[in-house]
This record gives C-alpha cells, sequence and structure tokens, in this order.
C-alpha cells in the first residue's frame, strides 16, 4: 500500500498533466494558429496570444472572456470591434467608481457600451489624477487611472489591425491602392498651384485619414521589417505600412493577409480566414522563422501554464502532508502513506515548477529572476528544493508540508503580480546584464527563498506545539520539535551564506556600475537587513542565548524582515531600486506583517499553554 | 576584576547579538529616514554619525538616543577583535569562522576608509564640448579670478563651507578681504517684490535691484542647492561694493582692484584633472517600439598633454572608464540627448570589498562544508 498509492497518485497527476499537451484540432476559425503569430510590443517579438492574456490580466484580470479564450477575444476585438464593445471586460471594483460611471454595482466585469458614455469624463479626472503623487492617491483616484489605462490598450487595440466601420478591409484596401495614382497626381498639380482633380485628391484624403489613426494608435506593431531592411527589429504598425504605399514602398504581404483576414472573419467565412492565415504562416516560414518560432515556443508556454498546474499539485501536496502529520500517532501507516504520497507529489510540482522557470529563461533568454513577478517564481523554487531536500533528510513530512506551502503561496503571489501586464518586459539599461543577473540577483534571491523557509519552519513549530502533541512525538530517536529546530538551524546557515554573499555580490556590481560598493540604497538595505538577522541568529544560538522556542521565534521574525526587503522598499518609491508605489500590495504586507507578531507572541507564551508540551511524552511512530 | 568583566564584557557573544540587533534598527530607521530626509541627509544622521540625535522642533539643544553607524561599527568591529584576542583558538572546526570574519573586518575598514578618502564628483559635457575638470555633487565655491592677463588666469576658490561661517576671507594672492555678508545654501531670486522675497542689499553688479529669499536645502537625490551669497570687497583704503553672487547667475561679474580685473562667480567645486575629455557623441537607445532605455553610450575623446596620449573611448552602462586612479561611469544625460553627465570616483580603498568577498565567501564554504559533511556522514550511519 504505501508504496503503491503515491506512484499511482503521482501517476494520476503527471496524466493530467500531459494531457494537456495534446488539444484537438479547430473546427471554425483557427483561433490558436492566430494566436501564435509573431508581432513586435514592448519592445520584443511575442505571440498574439501573449498580447491577448496580457491584455485581459491587466483590464480583467483573467486570461479568459467567459468561455472565450484570449486570443478569440482579441479577434473579435480586432476584427470586429461592435461585437467585442459588448463583451463584459472591464473589472471595476471601487464602488464610488461604479458611481460615478453610474453603472449597476450586481455586475463585476463591464462593456466597453456601457463605459462609453462617459469616456470624456474619466480621461478628465484621469489627467488631474496624473498630476498627483503616486503615494498620495486614494483607492478611488488609482482604480480610475487604472481602468482609464485599461481604455486606452483597448481603444488602441480596436485600431490594430483594420480602421473602423469596414466589414471588407481587404476590399477596402484594393480601392485605396487604385485611387493611389490619380490621387497623388492631384495633389502634386495642387501643391504645384495647377489645376487638380478635386474628386480624386478628397477620394485619397479620406482613405489617409483613417489609416492615419491606425498608424498613430495602433498597440502591437504587427507587419515585420521589409525583407531588404537593414534591421530585424525594424517592424512596423498596419497603419503606418498602409500609408508608406502613398510615398511608392510596397505594401507588406502581412498586411494583405491580415485584411485578407479582417474581411473573412467580419463576414463568417472561416474557410477563407483560415486560408489567408495559412498564407500568411507560408510567408513568415520563408522569411521570418526565428520570430515565427518565438510565437510558437511562447504559445505553448502560455497555453501549457506549468505554473497553474504547479499550483494545483502544491495544494493537494500539501492537504496530503498536513493529514499525514495528524495521523501520525492515530493511523501510522496511513500517515506514512499519505507522507510519501505528498512526497512525490512536491517532487512532481517541483518538476513542472521547474520546466516553467526553465522555459521562461530560454523564451527571454535571460538568467531566472528579471523582475518581481519572477522572483516570486525563483523563491518558491527555491523554497521547494529547500523542502525536498529536507524532506529527504528527515523523513517526517515536515519538508513536503512547507515546501509546497511555499510554492503554493509564491506562485499565488507571482499570478497576483502577472496583472500588472508583459512579464517578460524588456530590461532597463543598467539591469540590461546577464552576468550580474545571474550572480548577484539569483544568490540575493536564494537567500530570501531560504530565510522564508526558516521562517516557515518556525511558523510549523508554533502551530504545531501550541495545538497539536505532535513536537513531543519521536520519528525514530528525534522528537519532532528537535527536527524541526534542525531543519530551521540548518536552513539559517543556508540563508547567513546566501543572504551575505548575494548582498556583497550586489554591492560588486554598484563599484563596476557607478563606483560605489554601498550606497545605503533601500534595497540594499533590505538586503543588509537580512544578512543582520541571520547573523544574529546564529551569534544567539552560538552564546547559548537562545535554544528551540527562541530559535523558532526569531526565524519567524525573519520573515518580516525579508517581506520587507523584498516587498516593503519598492514602497518607499526611492532609490535606484523602486519598481513604483503598490497600494493595495502595502496592504497584504502590513495584514502578514501582523500574522507573523502574533506568531512570535504565541511563540512566547509559556509552555505550559502548549498542548505539545503539556502532554507527558508522545508514542513512538514507527 | 573590573577588567576581568569588561574583557567578559566586551568579548561576549552577547554583546555581539545586541549590536546586530541595534545594527538592524539603525538600518531600518536610515532606510525610512532616507524618505523624509533624503539619501544624502539621512546618510550623514544615520550611518556617518557616532550618535542619532533628537531634538524638540526649534530647540537649541538635543539628546542622542540612538548609536550612529560609526559607534556601531566601531564597537562591532573592537567585539570582534576582542573576541578572537581572547577566545578563539585556531582549531580545524574554527578556521571557516577564522577567515569569515578576517573577511568582514577587512571590508568595515574598507568602507571606512571609502567614506573618509573617497571623492566622487561629475562631468557634465555637451557634444563637442571639452572639460578637463569634474565638480562636486552638491558643493560649491566662490571663485575670485585674476583675469587682468588674457593669457593666464590665476583663481582664488573659497569653499562653501568657508562662506557659511560669513565674516572676513584673506588671501595672500588677493589685495583685498572678501567680506561675506550673508550666505544661503539653498536659495531662490526673483526680479519683483514676489511674497516672501526680501531686497537684496547689493550696490553692483548683477544683484542690484533683485530679490531674493533663503528656502530649505534640497533633500532630493536628482535635484541640487542653488547657493546665493552676499560677498563685500574691501581694500585697505576703501569698500568697493557690494556683490551679489549666486549660482543662479550664470554670468560672472568683473570689478577692478589696484589696477586689475577680477571676476566673481559661485560655481559648483572643482577638481581639475591631468587630462581632458570631449565629448564626440551621446547616444540613448531604445526598445523598437518603445521608450524603455536600452542603454546610454558616451563616445569621448581622451586627451593627455603631458604624455601625448590621446585616444577614444567609450563609456556606457556597466562598463566605465578607468583612468589615472578615478573611475569614469555614464550616471546620467541631458534630456535634449546631446549631453551626458559622468559620475567621477576616485576611491583608494576601492579593491577592499573585492578581498574581502573572497575571503568571507571562502570562509563560509570551509565552515558549511565542515559541518555538513561529518552530519550527512552520521545520516548515513
Amino acid at each position: 500500500m504505501k508504496k503503491i498509492v503515491p506512484w499511482i497518485l503521482a501517476a494520476v497527476f503527471a496524466a493530467w498533466v500531459l494531457s494537456t499537451l495534446h488539444q484537438p484540432p479547430e473546427t471554425g476559425f483557427h483561433t490558436r494558429d492566430f494566436g501564435r503569430l509573431p508581432v513586435l510590443l514592448n519592445g520584443r517579438v511575442q505571440p498574439l496570444d501573449s498580447v491577448a492574456r496580457n491584455t485581459l490580466l491587466q483590464i480583467r484580470q483573467r486570461q479568459s472572456v467567459g468561455d472565450r479564450s484570449a486570443t478569440a477575444w482579441l479577434m473579435e476585438t480586432m476584427m470586429n470591434p461592435e461585437a467585442a464593445d459588448k463583451l463584459d471586460v472591464f473589472r471595476i471594483d471601487n464602488l464610488e467608481l461604479l458611481n460615478l460611471l453610474q453603472l449597476p454595482e450586481s455586475q463585476k466585469y463591464y462593456s466597453f457600451d456601457q463605459i462609453q458614455p462617459h469616456l470624456d469624463d474619466i480621461s478628465r479626472q484621469a489627467q488631474r489624477i496624473n498630476s498627483v503623487g503616486d503615494a498620495n492617491r486614494t483607492a478611488f483616484e488609482s482604480q480610475l487611472l487604472k481602468l482609464d489605462n485599461a481604455l486606452e490598450i483597448y481603444q488602441r487595440l480596436k485600431l490594430s489591425l483594420c480602421p473602423p466601420g469596414t466589414t471588407d478591409f481587404a476590399g477596402q484596401l484594393a480601392a485605396y491602392e487604385q485611387a493611389i495614382p490619380a490621387g497623388v497626381a492631384a495633389a502634386q498639380a495642387r501643391e504645384a498651384g495647377k489645376k487638380y482633380d478635386q474628386a480624386a485628391f478628397s477620394r485619397l484624403l479620406d482613405f489617409l485619414s483613417s489609416y492615419n489613426d491606425l498608424s498613430k494608435f495602433a498597440y502591437p506593431l504587427m507587419v515585420p521589417p521589409a525583407t531588404d531592411a537593414k534591421s530585424r527589429a525594424d517592424w512596423q504598425n498596419i497603419g503606418q505600412n498602409v500609408m508608406s504605399v502613398v510615398h511608392g514602398n510596397d505594401l507588406s504581404p502581412a498586411v494583405r493577409d491580415y485584411a485578407a483576414m479582417a474581411t473573412a472573419y467580419s463576414q463568417n467565412q472561416p474557410a477563407a480566414f483560415n486560408q489567408a492565415l495559412d498564407d500568411y504562416r507560408h510567408w513568415l516560414g520563408e522569411w521570418f522563422v526565428p520570430e515565427a518560432r518565438q510565437g510558437v515556443q511562447e504559445f505553448f508556454f502560455n497555453e501549457f501554464e506549468p505554473f497553474y498546474k504547479a499550483m494545483v499539485i502544491y495544494v493537494t501536496a500539501f492537504l496530503l502532508a498536513i493529514i499525514a502529520l495528524l495521523t501520525f500517532a492515530l493511523a501510522p501507516k496511513l500517515s506514512e502513506t499519505l507522507r510519501r504520497s505528498a512526497f512525490w507529489l512536491v517532487v512532481l510540482g517541483g518538476v513542472i515548477h521547474t520546466f516553467g522557470l526553465v522555459f521562461r529563461m530560454w523564451l527571454e533568454g535571460r538568467p531566472p529572476v528579471t523582475n518581481l513577478y519572477s522572483s516570486a517564481i525563483f523563491i518558491g523554487w527555491g523554497c521547494v528544493v529547500l523542502g525536498i531536500i529536507l524532506e529527504r533528510v528527515f523523513a517526517v513530512g515536515l519538508g513536503s508540508a512547507v515546501a509546497s506551502f511555499a510554492g503554493f503561496i509564491t506562485l499565488v503571489i507571482a499570478h497576483n503580480l502577472s496583472m500588472d501586464g508583459d512579464t517578460m518586459e524588456m530590461l532597463r539599461a543598467v539591469l540590461d546584464t546577464n552576468f550580474w543577473l545571474a550572480t548577484h540577483v539569483v544568490v540575493v534571491t536564494l537567500g530570501y527563498a531560504s530565510t522564508f523557509m526558516a521562517g516557515l519552519l518556525g511558523v510549523t513549530y508554533v502551530l504545531l506545539g501550541l495545538f497539536t502533541p505532535l513536537l513531543k512525538y519521536k520519528s525514530g530517536n528525534l522528537e519532532l520539535g528537535k527536527v524541526l529546530a534542525k531543519m530551521a538551524y540548518g536552513i539559517v546557515c543556508f540563508a547567513a551564506l546566501f543572504s551575505f554573499t548575494g548582498t556583497v555580490l550586489g554591492g560588486i556590481w554598484a563599484d563596476q556600475s557607478w563606483g560605489r560598493f554601498w550606497g545605503w540604497d533601500p534595497k540594499e538595505n533590505g538586503a543588509l537587513l537580512i544578512v543582520l538577522w541571520n547573523a544574529a541568529i546564529l551569534h544567539a544560538r552560538w552564546g547559548g542565548l537562545i535554544r528551540e522556542r527562541g530559535l523558532m521565534n526569531m526565524v519567524i521574525f525573519g520573515n518580516i524582515v525579508t517581506s520587507w526587503s523584498w516587498f516593503g522598499v519598492n514602497m518607499l518609491g526611492i532609490g535606484l531600486h523602486s519598481y513604483g508605489f503598490m497600494a493595495a500590495a502595502f496592504w497584504w504586507l502590513l495584514a502578514f506583517v501582523l500574522s507573523q507578531v502574533t506568531l512570535i507572541i504565541l511563540g512566547m507564551l509559556p509552555t505550559g499553554t502548549w498542548k505539545s508540551f503539556r502532554t507527558p511524552s508522545g508514542p513512538a511512530s514507527t | 576584576m573590573l577588567l576581568e568583566r569588561l574583557i567578559k564584557f566586551f568579548t561576549s557573544l552577547r554583546l555581539t547579538v545586541v549590536l546586530l540587533v541595534l545594527s538592524l534598527v539603525l538600518v531600518f530607521a536610515g532606510t525610512l529616514g532616507e524618505v523624509h530626509l533624503g539619501l544624502y541627509k539621512a546618510q550623514t544622521e544615520f550611518f556617518r554619525s557616532f550618535f542619532i540625535y533628537w531634538h524638540p522642533a526649534h530647540a537649541a539643544w538635543k539628546i542622542p538616543v540612538f548609536p550612529g553607524g560609526y559607534l556601531l561599527g566601531a564597537t562591532l568591529l573592537f567585539n570582534l577583535v576582542a573576541a578572537h584576542i581572547s577566545r578563539f583558538k585556531l582549531t580545524r572546526d574554527k578556521i571557516g569562522l577564522w577567515i569569515i570574519h578576517a573577511g568582514l573586518i577587512l571590508l568595515i575598514l574598507g568602507q571606512l576608509a571609502t567614506d573618509m578618502f573617497a571623492v566622487e564628483s561629475q562631468m557634465h559635457l555637451r557634444e563637442g564640448q571639452m572639460k578637463n575638470y569634474s565638480e562636486a555633487d552638491r558643493l560649491d565655491e566662490l571663485a575670485v579670478s585674476d583675469v587682468t592677463d588674457k593669457k593666464l588666469e590665476t583663481v582664488v576658490t573659497i569653499p562653501e563651507w568657508l562662506l557659511a561661517k560669513k565674516g572676513d576671507i584673506r588671501n595672500d594672492q588677493l589685495p583685498f578681504v572678501v567680506r561675506v555678508k550673508e550666505f544661503y545654501a539653498n536659495s531662490l531670486l526673483s526680479t519683483n517684490a514676489a511674497p516672501g522675497f526680501a531686497r537684496v542689499n547689493a550696490d553692483a553688479g548683477l544683484g542690484a535691484g533683485l530679490w531674493w529669499q533663503p528656502v530649505p536645502r534640497e533633500t532630493a537625490m536628482d535635484r541640487r542647492d542653488v547657493p546665493s551669497t552676499l560677498v563685500e570687497i574691501v581694500t585697505p583704503q576703501d569698500a568697493l561694493g557690494t556683490w551679489l553672487v549666486s549660482e543662479w547667475l550664470e554670468q560672472s561679474q568683473t570689478f577692478t582692484a589696484n589696477g586689475r580685473t577680477y571676476q566673481l562667480q559661485l560655481r559648483p567645486e572643482r577638481f581639475y584633472l591631468p587630462f581632458s575629455l570631449r565629448l564626440v557623441q551621446f547616444h540613448h537607445d531604445v526598445y523598437e517600439g518603445t521608450d524603455i532605455p536600452k542603454n546610454f553610450s558616451s563616445q569621448l575623446l581622451l586627451n593627455r598633454p603631458d604624455t601625448g596620449e590621446r585616444r577614444n573611448v567609450l563609456i556606457y552602462m556597466n562598463n566605465p572608464l578607468r583612468y589615472d586612479g578615478r573611475t569614469f561611469y555614464q550616471a546620467s544625460f541631458d534630456t535634449d540627448n546631446q549631453g551626458t553627465v559622468l559620475q567621477v570616483v576616485k576611491n583608494p580603498g576601492w579593491l577592499t570589498p573585492y578581498l574581502a568577498c573572497i575571503l568571507i565567501a571562502t570562509g563560509m564554504v570551509v565552515q558549511f562544508l565542515s559541518h555538513l559533511v561529518p552530519f550527512l556522514r552520521r545520516r548515513r550511519q
């Protein structure tokens, strides 16, 4: 039993993960192929699917609209905007904002049509709020700004592929091309002060004015550089390319194909749409192999959702590990089966987590941590690895419990951080160095991870000790309490090593980049705090100033120090490392700090109130 | 007896822990202080000090309430050295600790040296412009230049701290006394009597008819103070007049004394170099289709007359120029992308963190392995 069940469970989950790799062929519009098409946005080539998902995360906080996939929604928005305007895609939670817009409070998501009458009002308010400093904004103001930003992106998306109000973009383009010779001749004659063909001139002007909007407001750049262009980064938006035809340039094959897709889509002809899509993919396959491949790979990553899957597995593993701990004495055999199941699930989750992490690194061509989002992914990964090691060394289920919990929570945090938009954004000039990102940032983030891990062990100790008799139970010849203390101490040593080395490496980077080993920048100070605290814990233990419970309380305080350094300093809005104020995150941080303080206070209660220490001695486990 | 207790106190781990915790509090408070006071002032008050003082608003007295960075650093250092001398034995399982702590001592001493000897300044160059000096970030100087001889200019500079003391300033090179009547470390000027402004009591030069007011010192990192001062030039025979000299006034002001022509100017303090740099071109690259900066780079021409060295250098992000004991970093740029700001650092102790880092990392690995290996061996058995 205790060998088979864990394997079956792990196999079931593995099968679930693998099953999503196979997708049935699409009938109707080939949405997924459309989602794979490469475009340029935020300075990098990415598939349209990423544009769709990241936009939806920003405006709707979800990656889909009902049962419509992100790409399907994007197609509607770009090629059939009147219908898209009726979809509920804008998430608004703030009551004041809803009142301002006279929207019903019963909904969670609202359509563009509902908001449209108030557009002027919103942009007027946003202009005023923009002049208010980040830190001084009320919840209403920052929500309004967010909505304004969402509306801007949405309206730009609508102007990215075809001009508004046409159901036959391809036909319109043909008419435009025909109108050019006469129109240009008329314009030249007019310029020269001669008699000119008024009708031909204004006909061309009408076309150009509608394409001008497209060229000015388009969101992603969808037209790959001309095949003889100097730089492969020289992408254009559709409007720019269409307008350049007047100056004698060729219309890009990309625009012809997109226009054919738009026409077929708005006239609901899937076969014609898929044909145009295939034509475009063939053309890309001839000239833009790396870009097309980039699109396909990132699309796969988006669709596979490794971090979501790891999250589901971690939750399951955590529940199993907790039940294993609680049934430790009551049903040792069941407990052992559950413990092993939890362990193998953590390993499976860890494998998928690692896959996602490495795939991201490969897509970006970067070390694992480049921004706050990826730091959360990496901290979780570090904790899971440490937890697996702990579980291998002390096979009592605690390592799995802590690892799965940490993995789950950090992935949730990462998911919330992804709401800000593209998580693979390009790096600003100073950060554009793989060497320092791979050394300083990785090591210091491992320092965060191990300090959190130690803290989590401390929390486990206090909770188990106060509310269960488990700490006195023996596994082999060691009490669980002692096991936890050993684990925490070992991890603190790790944490001290990583946080110190990471901090000093950061200093050396600073010395290399702006001539200052140490500049008392808030983020540097934050890292120093972690070093100081870990050093304090180690010295207090070596000096015999603290014992088991003291150690545990100190490592819990380490959670506060680390969360301050990870998130708190970014909220200060000063210094070289700040990423802007995050009002919502601030309340979460405060809540977290309070919870840890509460745990420390609980941890300091006299041992008489601890369930573990009231019970004389627990039974031994086999 | 007392000595024994003292030794015990100063070598105890208890003291180490207390000091580490106090440092933690100090660094945290200092970080918060940086938000209100600005990086520079907070550093001076919290980290480059022996005590942090508290005083009631507008009071002339202050009391120390918390140990400052220097005091904590020094005590930690003392505690560390004392503990090593009195307690530690050179055994195999302690050798890692020895190396770690030796590295720490080097790190702290190196930072102290940096703090005392490092000089940071800036060099602002427009495209085509050449300079053989860098300028201080925040401190100014009053330059009194004898420009009678068109070919040779003799300059006497008076540093800001001396101006701030007010009073008479004499120099052998000058046939007059510079009497500082007023000095505002940060100021505003106006051409009319706007609210808050007072008339400048100048009777010569550009300042006559202007209005001024002192304003609080700038704490933001990206802005600097603009000082102004009122000086009277007094020769043994008589007073020549009172001038307003300010960094707001870009032109220098001329007067004659003893038949020679002098100029007055308040300007950022200068550090002269034995070579010059000319900005050939500045580049500000962005990622395609965005305004996210990808790189900043300055193409410069280095010219050193005394050795005849003349060559092109390129400074860009994470790639400074190290030359003549100084390091030049790409620090900032003009909004029109036609000028660059280089950070110039002269730090004789720059190598210490590198050595310290190597020592400490080695020590940690040694210490870690010397515990981990036996532990794992025991587990295996």
